[in-house]
């Protein structure tokens, strides 16, 4: 059985790839999963198994990663927020390419059964390079949704944004995670 | 008063950003109506929607990452187990 110590060792990984996918600063990811290991230390409990200790973990990085943007929010703020105000997510659609008539100029490409793509290991480490290319601010923004959770009012305070400029923003990084894995998933593995 | 069937008539450009917004905001009972409309009619913006519905499932289960790609993500070998 291994000690406690032992066991928060072996979720640092995991616990890092987050925190730097989240925070896009390898600095500030090692500063709050420190603070998150350290957290735990100062009050060790038993789980009953690993998945347990593993929600819990997260559960205490995911408060010093919101503390972390906070502390840095003139950092972190949306770069290009007061050009997107006036434009609409309409420009971002273009990149599905579509006739003068509103027709898909294309087909979208047919992903195929979402349940067998799931179960794919290969195909979250594509997805995981796919979110890493998002420029900072946008993934940033796009992971306080999808990992952190929060919801579009507490975004919008987090990052002094609009309604409107939190969705361009989210619907931006959607249409370009889904031509990522257009491009270096589905366009290798169609069947 | 008979409603006005054109008001609900689509593009797939336009159907495809409302299928985009769907993901974070709920759409208003005409967009929504159009929508389904519009999917029922198209080959093309179906194929779109499964894009993003799969995308949907993807960033589920990425959030609570299965134990196997965990255990690849942390160097370790993740051949078949040996029993």
């Amino acid at each position: 059985m291994p000690t406690f110590e032992e066991q928060l060792v072996e979720h640092r990984v995991y616990l890092m790839r987050f925190a730097r996918l989240q925070l896009r600063n390898d600095d500030w990811a090692e500063d709050a999963v420190s603070e998150t290991l350290l957290a735990a230390l100062s009050k060790p409990q038993s789980f009953g198994n690993r998945s347990q200790l593993k929600t819990w973990l997260v559960g205490i990085l995911k408060h010093k990663v919101i503390d972390l943007i906070r502390s840095n929010a003139r950092l972190v703020a949306m770069p290009d927020a007061q050009a997107d105000q006036n434009d609409a997510d309409g420009d971002e659609l273009d990149r599905l390419a579509f006739k003068a008539d509103g027709h898909f100029a294309e087909t979208p490409n047919d992903w195929g059964d979402p349940h067998q793509t799931l179960q794919q290991v290969q195909f979250f480490e594509v997805l995981d390079a796919c979110m890493e290319r998002l420029p900072p601010a946008l993934g940033r923004l796009f992971l306080m949704r999808e990992w952190l959770e929060l919801s579009s009012q507490d975004i919008c305070k987090e990052l002094s944004l609009t309604p409107t400029n939190l969705y361009v923003q989210l619907h931006r990084a959607r249409l370009r995670l889904q031509e990522c894995l257009n491009i270096h998933w589905f366009g290798k593995h169609s069947t | 008063m008979k409603p006005n069937i054109t008001l609900l008539r689509r593009t797939c450009r336009q159907a495809a950003a409302l299928l985009i917004a769907r993901e974070d905001r709920v759409l208003s009972l005409p967009d929504h109506l159009a929508l389904k409309l519009h999917l029922l009619a198209c080959k093309a913006c179906p194929k779109f929607e499964n894009q993003v519905l799969t995308m949907r499932a993807a960033m589920g289960r990425w959030r609570n990452y299965t134990s196997d790609a965990e255990r690849a993500a942390a160097g370790t070998p993740t051949g078949p187990s040996p029993e």
